[in-house]
């Protein structure tokens, strides 16, 4: 690396800059990672690019090498905290003058993924508008608070993960209630924004560069009845959510009866089960109030794989599955998603 | 001709059941019904009951009928009413038209139907009123609403604030726009400042249109046919007047029209008057909070700092946890400390706050204090206990470096202001920067939770200190002690709210110390910020949404050196490379 370092980078387009900008995040090198987006900037890429194509792709990346066990938690969390320095390099250097409307940018509450949202309101930014960006996990109250002290024109709610989608659309119809159009984005809301849709969201974008050319036309929409989507759980839903702890502690029994060396688990050991147990209640509990069974297959492909990475048989997860659908059975929704996710695991 | 009508036809040629032809002639004239019997062959017509005489005079026996030709239905203006017809075969010479006069019943219709259009607007004007509290979005939605029910435009000036006039304007079809007038132009518009007084609304009649300012509309609006201005209802005083324009010479407000657009004007003005009561409060909030949120942390030299605060489910965001750090100035100079405490950035989300670059640092020689603490009891009462106790330490932090006698000063300060029943538990820390980029950590506890350290291996410990809480005896016991952190090792900081938790699978389960040990013990080698998002994540999933009560942190690391085997820069075995790389590579940077 001796010669990169002496010949600094002056291109995207040189595969070398983005594989020494994550060996550089993936080693805490705040630093030398700063250094090669400034080097970026000083050789005229826009800072766009630098957002969108380096930035962006890495924390991807970032996170498929923590699902592929190739990098531990805390690499994976020191990664993304020096990403977000070198973002605020990038954005330190690239001044906009607001001339748009102002936008209120925020993760659903216990969504903690701040990352992708910071990228789109330094997107969002640089279009022009007035940004005010409240970080990860946003509690729906303090959103309003929020929404109703700054008036913003819009409310861009991210969500990567689909176990918050009942919360996201609590926090779409607050927002909609105080007269905010919402614009919803990130994986957790479907492939192609489906469950954006269903859940009342005035537009969806798949990316900050797709939402920021959605809000720069016909923007704001009137915003109808915030109610219009009513409240989407069914019985099944309700009793999944209400009954979340006796379905995990339940599921855990069984496992106790069923594969006797549990019992002999430490606290921790025991955490972890009942937090995956918990998981996969969550899960379901999300497929049935958006009422589509991809959510939960979804989750159990990638939990698969992810339990693949780290030699954990298929074997666990299957029966946990099982574990949870045995005490639902007078549930035929509930049933058939869990036997879906069976499915999918075995294919 | 009239030969040929089965009316008039041989009465002895049906038997002797058949009615007379008068009788049928009386028969015909006693329906409701308008009836007209026309020849097939030219339309002419040669019959005309009493009704259908009454409601078409021109249509005589004999006459053309000219009603709809080849039509089956019509309904059209007859005679200056509403008739609606329908047409009928009767043999193969004749048909016959029956009429009906429906002027009423579309009257009827017509009145029903703009009743629904008004309570409909009316409802919607209601919803998206009431939805929000912020003012700009008021105005907006004022005009906006105003366009599409009331008029062709629609402008909202506010009452004059210094000599100054704000307005927001819409016109069909175009984007809102604001602007500000002096106050002298507004008696331009008629009956302008009688609105903005509060005076009723004088009807849209007596206004004379084409004396409306240019400057009031665009310019390629053309000229105003119909002005109406209402007063918007607030508090003690009007919140503004609506200014409502239609278009062309013939235009007007009818009565109906402008009794609508004072009931809109009303719900309006309650609107905007409530969101301007809203900033009142929001603005007198948020200097009483600048003093009480957690501070932007400072970026010491050779320390890493990291704080977060997230208040339990309250959208003022302050309660009776808090952390403060203070920097002084190397010993001498008597310059008080040098900074902190300000407002942290933004609202509305629990709040992490790291050391920013560019931040003051401290110089060398000074010192950095930190405290941490919580005060008993919640809302505005714990805040302005708060404030006071985080001034006397700032006070404190000037004369004195020992955090055990930062301590009981502050016990004897609380119990001389005389309070009963407010106590408060804290750790005080002095951090000092020792060789080989360690930092040493002053500790002294007042009955708080004892901070924990995250060593190197992953181990956690407790700091080795302890003590009883502030405010309650004059004698307190403190036993302070010393915390050494090597390069990467970290020094936690956190209030009860975060052990006692309660969540997990059961919902009712306290998080504890011991997932608080492994929790920390798996930020091993993070960066300080990440390490404590990490932690109010983790504590966040275990509690499975809404804290539910005040969660503060604040965490201290010595700064970890570059894995220099892994960045394969060459050769640079200093536990400073890291700053010896910066200077050389910003060098080569220019």
């Amino acid at each position: 690396m001796t010669a990169f370092t002496s010949t600094p980078p002056g291109s995207l387009d040189d595969p070398e800059v983005a594989a020494e900008y994550l060996r550089l995040v993936g080693d805490g090198d705040e630093y030398g990672a700063i250094e090669v987006v400034n080097g970026l900037l000083d050789a005229g890429v826009p800072a766009p690019r630098i957002m969108l194509d380096l930035i962006a792709p890495t924390q991807g990346r970032v996170g498929e090498l923590w699902a592929a066990n190739e990098w531990s938690i805390a690499r994976e969390h020191a990664a993304t905290a020096i990403s977000e320095r070198a973002l605020a390099a990038v954005s330190a250097r690239s001044a906009a003058r607001p001339t748009r409307g102002r936008v209120t940018v925020a993760c659903v509450d216990g969504e903690w993924h701040a990352l992708p949202v910071r990228i789109l309101g330094e997107m969002l930014r640089l279009d022009g508008w007035r940004v005010d960006f409240l970080g990860a996990s946003v509690p729906g109250p303090h959103l309003v608070t929020h929404l109703h002290q700054t008036g913003p024109d819009a409310v861009a709610l991210s969500c990567m993960i689909a176990t918050r989608l009942p919360r996201a659309h609590a926090a779409i119809t607050a927002c909609r209630s105080a007269g905010v159009p919402v614009i919803a984005g990130g994986r957790g809301f479907g492939p192609d924004g489906r469950w954006a849709h269903r859940l009342g969201a005035d537009a969806w974008a798949a990316g900050a560069q797709e939402a920021v050319v959605r809000l720069a036309r016909d923007w704001p929409p009137v915003v109808g009845d915030p109610y219009g989507n009513g409240f989407l759980g069914d019985d099944e839903y309700t009793y999944v959510a209400r009954h979340r702890g006796d379905l995990v502690h339940g599921a855990m029994a069984r496992l106790v009866a069923e594969y006797p060396p549990v019992a002999a688990y430490d606290q921790r050991r025991l955490d972890s089960t009942l937090e995956d147990l918990g998981h996969v209640v969550d899960f379901l509990a999300a497929a049935l109030y958006v009422g589509d069974p991809e959510v939960f297959t979804d989750f159990a492909a990638w939990t698969a794989a992810v339990l693949e990475a780290r030699g954990v048989p298929a074997t666990a997860l299957v029966a946990g599955l099982r574990l949870v659908r045995d005490q639902l059975r007078d549930f035929p929704a509930a049933t058939a998603t869990l036997d879906a996710g069976l499915t999918r695991i075995a294919g | 001709m009239t030969a040929q009508l089965p009316l008039q036809g041989d009465r002895h040629a049906s038997g002797p059941s058949l009615a007379p032809p008068a009788l049928l002639r009386a028969v015909l004239d006693a329906s409701a019904e308008a009836i007209v019997v026309c020849a097939a062959a030219d339309d002419t017509v040669v019959l005309v009951n009493a009704a259908a005489a009454e409601l078409v005079p021109a249509l005589a026996p004999g006459s053309r009928a000219t009603l709809a030709p080849g039509a089956e239905t019509f309904t059209d203006v007859v005679a200056g009413r509403q008739v609606h017809g329908r047409r009928r075969p009767l043999d193969e010479d004749h048909y016959a038209w029956y009429l009906r006069d429906c002027t009423e019943e579309l009257l009827r219709a017509e009145q029903s139907r703009a009743e629904r259009a008004r309570t409909e607007f009316l409802a919607e004007a209601g919803r998206r009123l009431s939805a929000s509290l912020h003012r700009r979005r008021c105005l907006r939605t004022t005009v906006e609403l105003a366009v599409s029910h009331l008029a062709d435009a629609a402008v909202v000036v506010l009452p004059a604030d210094r000599r100054q006039s704000e307005w927001v304007r819409l016109v069909t079809g175009g984007r809102v726009e604001e602007g500000t007038l002096r106050e002298q132009v507004l008696a331009e518009v008629p009956s302008l400042e009688d609105a903005l007084a509060g005076f009723p609304p004088i009807p849209s009649r007596w206004l004379d249109a084409s004396q409306v300012p240019g400057w009031l509309l665009p310019g390629d609006f053309g000229p105003v046919g119909a002005l109406l201005v209402t007063p918007l209802p607030g508090n003690a005083e009007p919140a503004g007047a609506l200014i409502l324009a239609r278009r062309g010479a013939g235009a007007t407000f009818a009565p109906d029209d402008e009794m609508l657009a004072r009931i809109f004007a009303a719900r309006a003005g309650a609107a905007i008057s409530a969101a301007a009561l809203y900033r009142e409060q929001v603005d007198t909030t948020a200097i009483l909070q600048a003093d009480l949120l957690p501070p932007q942390l400072p970026r010491p030299d050779g320390v890493e700092l990291a704080g977060s605060y997230q208040a339990a489910r309250d959208a003022l965001r302050i309660g009776g946890d808090f952390f403060d750090v203070f920097e002084t100035a190397p010993a001498g100079g008597f310059g008080g400390p040098t900074t902190t405490a300000g407002q942290a950035g933004g609202f509305g989300g629990p709040t992490t706050t790291a050391g920013q670059a560019g931040g003051p640092e401290a110089g060398p020689g000074g010192e950095t204090v930190i405290a941490l603490g919580d005060v008993c009891g919640k809302g505005p009462e714990a805040a302005v206990l708060t404030g006071k106790i985080r001034q006397t330490l700032r006070a404190l932090s000037l004369v004195e470096r020992d955090p055990a006698v930062m301590v009981r000063v502050l016990n004897r300060a609380l119990l001389s202001a005389g309070r009963q029943h407010r106590f408060v538990t804290l750790v005080v820390g002095t951090i000092t920067r020792a060789e080989h980029g360690r930092v040493r950590i002053d500790l002294a506890t007042g009955g708080h939770p004892v901070p924990l350290v995250l060593r190197a291996d992953g181990t956690v410990e407790a700091a080795p200190i302890r003590g009883t809480l502030v405010g309650v005896v004059p004698e307190i016991s403190v036993h302070p002690g010393t915390v050494e952190l090597a390069p990467g090792e970290l020094c936690l900081l956190y209030s009860d709210g975060l052990t006692e938790a309660r969540g997990g699978p059961s919902g009712q389960e306290q998080y504890g110390e011991a997932r608080l040990h492994d929790a920390l013990a798996s930020c091993r080698g993070m960066p300080v910020d990440a390490a404590v998002e990490r932690i109010r994540q983790l504590v966040s999933d275990w509690v499975h949404g809404g804290v539910r009560d005040d969660i503060a942190m604040l965490a201290v690391r010595a700064p970890a050196r570059t894995k220099l085997s892994l960045m394969d820069t060459g050769p640079a075995g200093s536990p400073f490379a890291i700053d010896a790389r910066r200077g050389e590579r910003r060098n080569r940077a220019r």
